[in-house]
């Protein structure tokens, strides 16, 4: 399983970018010429998601120096714990949607405290793997076509990521009930 | 709604800071707080220049599976999923193949591709869009999708926990594909209720300005 998973993962881009150019030189495509076309718009689009990016990282970065997540914690502990929601994963929960490094900083510290095969680090690793780093991916998409109002993907993006980490703990709960 | 979010962020981070120096009789936190606004506007800038040379990659190889008929072929075969998902979008449109092509990038974890066709998808996405500033409701549901994570395999993860000497690093496959497919589930159910709430809704008589 492991070993399939991996060699998807490793031939899935030559695979696809030789796969493309092959199809389309096939139809007759001036392959050559009709890639560099598209690629003139790469530099545009990169740097037309800057301010967005910035105005999302910064406030994102200053809510977190100035301790917004711990505070957001010990606001949520209790509700959580009546939900019979393990406290050692909401510092994660939190801190996932607004930053992916920051995020899986958190998780290297409970793979190391808990230990890999714990439970603790299972939920973790799970959690990682059903939610998303929501705020980014809302302000790079939408800044790069420069659509401010963005009506109810936040609100859905959220609640997305909240059934992710519930069903996370669920799941584990469920799965390794012997850990 | 990103106006509140981010005013919000703002003024709670100056609030909680200065309470805490204040409490503390120091100036640490202010000074952090200060330290992250530059740093963050420096890796944000850091971050767009370093998407420069996929997303070109990514849009040249994009533009090749248009031209091929590539990307109209992936959407009329899944055209039954995608015309209950996204109904404004007309059948063979490219935005279509754009938004198949990132999910499936999304779902081998090609972070690198998915960006790219992610805002490959948005621009055509924007094309159909009556109103420029205002997100669709393809776009919403778009959005849900790919922050709902539809990875198949949390390689990354995976990768942390082998490298942490755990037993089974593989154990989290399992749990993590059934947790992606209830959060994806209630991404789709949370964007597809919410598009109706009248707090919601586009305006429909400033929508008719435009001509």
């Amino acid at each position: 399983m492991r070993a399939l998973v991996e060699i998807i993962s490793v031939w899935a881009i030559p695979l696809m970018i030789v796969g493309i150019a092959v199809v389309a030189a096939l139809r007759r495509v001036p392959v050559y010429e009709e890639f560099v076309e598209g690629a003139k718009e790469g530099f545009q689009t990169a740097i037309r998601i800057i301010p967005f990016l910035v105005a999302m990282l910064v406030a994102i970065g200053m809510f977190r120096a100035a301790g917004g997540v711990d505070a957001l914690t010990t606001l949520v502990q209790p509700l959580l714990s009546w939900m019979n929601f393990p406290a050692e994963l909401l510092p994660l929960s939190l801190m996932r949607p607004l930053s992916g490094s920051a995020s899986m900083a958190i998780f290297g510290e409970l793979v190391k405290t808990h230990g890999p095969d714990s439970l603790i680090a299972r939920m973790a690793g799970t959690l990682m793997g059903s939610t998303e780093t929501t705020f980014y991916v809302i302000a790079v998409y939408f800044g790069s076509v420069a659509v401010t109002r963005t009506r109810h993907a936040v609100a859905a993006g959220l609640l997305a990521d909240a059934a992710g980490v519930l069903a996370s703990v669920w799941v584990c709960r469920w799965l390794f009930a012997g850990l | 709604m990103l106006n509140y979010i981010w005013l919000t962020l703002l003024v709670l981070s100056l609030a909680l800071a200065a309470w805490k120096d204040i409490t503390l009789g120091n100036t640490q936190a202010m000074k952090a707080v200060t330290e992250a606004a530059i740093d963050s506007s420096k890796t944000a800038v850091t971050l767009s220049l370093g998407l420069i040379g996929v997303m070109s990659l990514w849009l040249g190889v994009m533009r090749l599976a248009e031209k091929g008929g590539l990307v109209e072929a992936l959407g009329r075969v899944l055209r039954p999923v995608l015309s209950w998902l996204f109904p404004e979008v007309p059948a063979g449109h490219p935005a279509l193949g754009a938004i198949v092509m990132n999910t499936a990038a999304n779902m081998l974890g090609l972070a690198n591709a998915a960006t790219p066709l992610g805002l490959k998808a948005m621009e055509e996405l924007q094309k159909l869009n009556p109103r420029k500033d205002t997100a669709s409701n393809a776009m919403c549901t778009f959005l849900a999708i790919n922050t709902s994570s539809v990875q198949l395999v949390p390689a990354t993860a995976v990768a942390l926990m082998a490298a942490a000497g755990a037993a089974q690093p593989t154990a989290i496959i399992g749990s993590a594909l059934i947790a992606t497919s209830i959060s994806t589930l209630v991404g789709i159910t949370a964007v597809k209720t919410l598009e109706r709430l009248p707090v919601f809704r586009v305006s429909e008589t400033r929508a008719e300005e435009k001509p």
